[in-house]
């Protein structure tokens, strides 16, 4: 599923005055490509992602999927949201299956996709876990696995691995690249780290502080799998830092 | 700072402690009673032994007379609560999905709930006569009002990132009100339960006191009437038991199991000793 932002400005009236958001943001994503968005805090990245997801709507301009202009939530179009977002009220398992309970699918459909994901999120032994046992950084996997149980054409993944140790976001990557390779979902992929963004996408969009804008594009043309520790990937990244005109260690968080 | 490190001498845990120091405040409150009794300060019907309660106690449980007044109790207060929270569940929902409705009901709740719900009892005698209907009528509207409130409460405060996140994944109309809005109100609608629930029990005694069908309130005016204090007292200590059973173990423990799962309660940590 392809998407497009056309010259969409999005402002929020706020008790202190109008915030502008987003300004006049021209996007355009092909069916299938893996797009990193990356810019400093509060530029606009969840912002533009809810718009996608069909959550938040321009206050001018347009956002389209296929040609279509978005007006609503679809489970076509999934969100992963910065803070995991899952149902305390559900186990593990119940939250994973949520997607397919409300399509109606049968309980046995359900089960085994919930624990190919959780097994693909190693959680399988937390599969009836409360939201409440479990660590930020395993919220989020849970979270992985609930939004890819509905199969979404188009997945919006917001600093998902954030909260993750090193080692378990390296395999997530691996793991996040092999589902796009297989499935040809659309990916958009919002982080604060530029190597993360030069490992995993194909395009590294880059977006200026408040009101967000797009200020650079990055072709990313490394062969994939990308290693995180590479002499390309620092390159590329060291390149992408210089558009950011941050310090390493702000651009660098999580 | 750094916890000292010389070795300490053995103490007594927490909770044996906070136990034992519990053990000793009642068998004072007791000693003292007693000593008040011996001197003899009043009359032994207005004044009794902490023992003659026990004793009334015991007859009481023995002859089954409190046998007889729990169960009516309990079954007027389990009817009124359960048509309470039917009405209540339904007048929170509304009162959350109708801004109208809210509006105007709305306002007349808050005016009545600030009524002490025995208030009711002179109208109630007036409709129903004086029968069980009328006490029924008293104790809903002493819990309907509040469930109402904390149903709407819940709902209105529905997380909007629980609700975002349920559209997303396909929930709409009444399966994301049953299985989003409805338990992420659960939290608020329990602790409006528990409220109902004590405001149901008071509104109970007091109007059993004005009433001659079997119940707690009933053996309490019998007390009285009969000059027997050890009675009152008696019946009196089974109320406190049955009210902390409900209160504290029943919806307590409920409202901290849901809380704690919701995430709206501090996790349990273990404290380093
Ligand atoms: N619902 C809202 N109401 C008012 N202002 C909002 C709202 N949502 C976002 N904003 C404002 O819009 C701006 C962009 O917010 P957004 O959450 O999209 O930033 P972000 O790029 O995702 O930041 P971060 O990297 O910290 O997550 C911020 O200045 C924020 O204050
Ligand atoms: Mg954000």
């Amino acid at each position: 599923m392809g998407l497009n932002i056309q010259n969409a400005t999005k402002t929020f009236q706020t008790r202190g005055g109008p915030v502008t958001a987003l300004d006049r943001i021209n996007l355009s994503i092909r069916d299938g490509e893996l797009v990193c968005l990356i810019g400093p805090s509060g530029c606009g990245k969840s912002t533009l992602l809810n718009m996608l997801a069909g959550l938040e709507f321009p206050s001018q301009g347009q956002a389209l999927s296929d040609g279509q202009e978005i007006t609503g939530a679809d489970p076509s179009r999934v969100l992963i949201f910065q803070e995991a977002a899952l149902f305390p009220w559900l186990t593990v398992q119940d939250n994973v299956e949520f997607g397919l309970t409300m399509r109606g699918a049968p309980q046995a459909e359900r089960a085994a996709t919930a624990r190919r994901l959780l097994e693909m999120v190693h959680l399988e032994q937390f599969s009836q876990a409360w939201v409440h046992e479990l660590s930020g950084g395993m919220r989020q996997r849970v979270a992985l696995a609930r939004a890819l149980a509905v199969a979404p054409a188009v997945l919006l993944l917001d600093e998902p691995f954030a909260a993750l140790d090193a080692l378990t976001r390296d395999r997530l990557h691996t793991e996040l690249q092999d589902i796009w390779q297989q499935t040809g979902t659309t990916i958009v992929f919002v982080t604060h780290n530029v190597r993360e963004a030069v490992v995993l996408g194909d395009r590294v969009i880059v977006m200026s502080a408040r009101p967000g804008r797009i200020v650079a594009e990055h072709r990313i043309d490394l062969t994939r799998p990308r290693q995180i520790e590479n002499v390309e990937t620092t390159r590329l990244a060291q390149r992408i830092l210089a558009d950011l005109q941050l310090e390493p260690s702000t651009g660098q968080r999580g | 700072m750094t916890p000292p490190t010389a070795p300490r001498a053995p103490r007594l845990n927490e909770t044996t402690r906070l136990w034992l120091s519990r053990a000793v405040f009642f068998a004072l409150f007791l000693a003292v009673w007693e000593a008040l009794f011996r001197l003899h300060l009043w009359p032994d019907y207005i004044f009794p032994a902490p023992s003659e309660v026990l004793a009334a106690l015991g007859r009481g449980f023995s002859n089954g007379t409190f046998w007889i007044g729990i169960l009516g109790s309990m079954r007027r207060l389990v009817q009124g609560y359960i048509i309470a929270l039917a009405i209540g569940l339904s007048l929170g929902v509304l009162m959350a999905e109708w801004r109208w409705f809210k509006n105007t009901f709305g306002l007349l709740a808050l005016g009545l709930q600030t009524l002490p719900s025995i208030s009711w009892l002179p109208l109630a005698l007036l409709w129903f006569g004086l029968n069980e209907r009328a006490i029924l009528f008293v104790i809903v509207m002493g819990a309907v009002l509040s469930i109402a409130q904390a149903t709407e409460d819940g709902i209105r405060n529905t997380a909007p990132i629980y609700m975002r996140a349920a559209r997303n994944l396909g929930a709409r109309g009444w399966r994301l009100y049953l299985l989003v809005v409805l338990p992420s109100a659960l939290p608020s609608i329990v602790t409006g339960m528990k409220l109902g629930w004590s405001f149901a029990w008071r509104s109970l005694m007091a109007g059993e006191l004005l009433y001659t069908l079997p119940g707690l309130g009933n053996l309490l005016s019998m007390g009285r009437e009969l000059n027997d204090m050890s009675q009152v007292i008696a019946v009196m200590l089974v109320i406190i038991a049955l009210g902390v059973i409900g209160d504290q173990l029943l919806f307590g423990i409920v409202e901290r199991r849901i809380r704690e799962r919701w995430g709206l309660a501090p996790r349990k940590s273990t404290r380093g000793g």
